[in-house]
């Protein structure tokens, strides 16, 4: 598949990994966080962390939002679907996410809640359109790569007048959170930076130059195939070497400095800031979260309907906050492959197919560092 | 949650919808194309939740590919 398997070529892996033993300082740790979930997975599917000197280590950012949403949230919607009789629409990462009292999205549904798994805002449109005498909300969650589509519906819904739908907005903001880690008041020990790959192609590589220049972090914006996360690997090390700090675009084939700004105006247009919004394991961030705009106020279901704040609380032992922080890796975590797989899970780090937990259990327990009653084969 | 995948577009529709079919590895998908100016039949996009992201620069793609090739040329076996 083109732009696909030239990127996955074990030949060049091999001559990377030779390329980043020959550069690393052997008297030096190299920490480097992978923001994203896409690239913990490909760093763990094609056993990339196993073509790295043990000198270079990576830490698993926050970049998974069905990970980062508090749990509160998700009772909102169970709530919402459930008291208020209305059709939700949910990308299918949502459904298995634990809610409190061990419910679920899925397990909502399974009771009569109508509940929809939707591959585009366009089907929530169509579901809108076909069942006018009936509320339809759109359980919105996502970085800046999920964000424009939203604002293409809620537009559309507009121009179409559709009076019956509304959206659950939960999408967030990647440079707050490389900020809250940033300033975290017990800061993880990060050298550098993965970049994320397609939140960059949306907003671009700029926002994350102020990063680079007052924190002193190198960052390399970094795709999600695996050369390309050994490649963006070897451009941090060598400028940890050489004491640089540049935001660097090792994905240049989809991410330009100013990125997407078609998709830009759209957001900017819909949505605004809002003053602060809960991420699990970081707490409240500031600025780092998305609303509707005044102006359509109409497609807000936090206004259409009674939607409180819960607060709520993570399964007791889950250790999910603080591996979504770097501070801990799955494996130090007692639930991890115990009680909490990917078919029980007890967090949404094992639930998402971009989970730090998911991505050990799947192909990560077989190193032999995590509890597991499954054999090798 | 963001990951997107490259498609070839195929066709774009011409009844104003702003869509497009466009293949995934020879699987034929409906994409809008609401978020991308100036694409033709045979580029490719990335593509995610049903809409294209943003169109594929091949030139800058090549030049990556020459990134790994020249680490590789550095790197003695």
């Amino acid at each position: 598949m083109k732009y696909i398997d030239e990127f996955r070529r074990h030949d060049l892996a091999k001559q990377l990994a030779q390329a980043i033993a020959q550069t690393v300082h052997p008297e030096r740790h190299y920490r480097l966080m992978e923001f994203c979930g896409g690239h913990t997975h490909a760093i763990f599917r094609y056993g990339v962390q196993d073509l790295m000197p043990a000198n270079v280590e990576f830490i698993h950012g926050p970049g998974c939002p069905v990970c980062v949403l508090p749990t509160g949230r998700i009772d909102n919607a169970i709530q919402l679907v459930e008291q208020h009789d209305v059709i939700l629409c949910t990308y299918a990462d949502l459904v298995r996410v634990p809610a409190t009292g061990r419910n679920s999205l899925l397990k909502a549904k399974a009771g009569g809640a109508d509940i929809r798994m939707v591959y585009s805002t366009q089907d929530v449109l169509k579901i809108a359109r076909d069942n006018s005498d009936r509320q339809v909300v759109f359980f919105a969650i996502g970085f800046e790569t999920t964000t424009p589509p939203t604002a293409v519906a809620i537009k559309q819904a507009r121009a179409e007048e559709l009076k019956n739908l509304t959206v659950f907005c939960n999408h967030v903001l990647t440079p707050a959170a490389m900020q809250a880690i940033l300033d975290a008041p017990v800061p993880v020990a990060i050298d550098a930076f993965l970049g994320p790959s397609h939140v960059s192609s949306v907003i671009g590589s700029r926002p994350y130059e102020v990063f680079a220049e007052q924190y002193g972090k190198p960052i390399v914006i970094a795709g999600f195939e695996p050369l390309d996360v050994m490649q963006s690997a070897l451009m941090l090390i060598r400028q940890l070497n050489d004491g640089r700090h540049e935001v660097e675009n090792e994905y240049s084939r989809a991410v330009t400095r100013d990125g997407n700004q078609k998709a830009q105006a759209l957001v900017n247009e819909v949505l605004e800031l809002r003053p602060e919004f809960e991420w699990r394991g970081l707490g409240l961030i500031p600025n780092s979260a998305l609303k509707l705009k005044a102006a359509y106020a109409e497609f807000d279901a936090e206004q259409r309907f009674d939607m409180p704040a819960i607060q709520a609380s993570d399964v007791k032992g889950c250790e999910c906050p603080a591996i979504l922080r770097g501070a801990k890796k799955p494996q130090d975590c007692k639930l991890l492959g115990t009680v909490c797989t990917p078919e029980n899970p007890m967090g949404s780090c094992m639930v998402s197919s971009e989970g730090a937990c998911a991505a050990y259990w799947s192909y990560g327990r077989l190193r032999g560092n995590i509890a597991t009653s499954v054999e090798s084969p | 949650m963001c990951l997107a995948l490259p498609a070839q577009i195929l066709q774009i529709h011409s009844d104003n919808t702003g869509m497009a079919t466009v293949s995934v590895d020879g699987v034929k998908v409906e994409v809008s194309l609401a978020l991308v100016d100036d694409v033709q039949i045979g580029d490719y996009v990335l593509v995610h939740v049903g809409y294209a992201l943003n169109k594929i620069d091949e030139d800058e793609a090549i030049k990556t590919l020459a990134l790994f090739a020249e680490a590789g040329l550095t790197a003695t076996p």
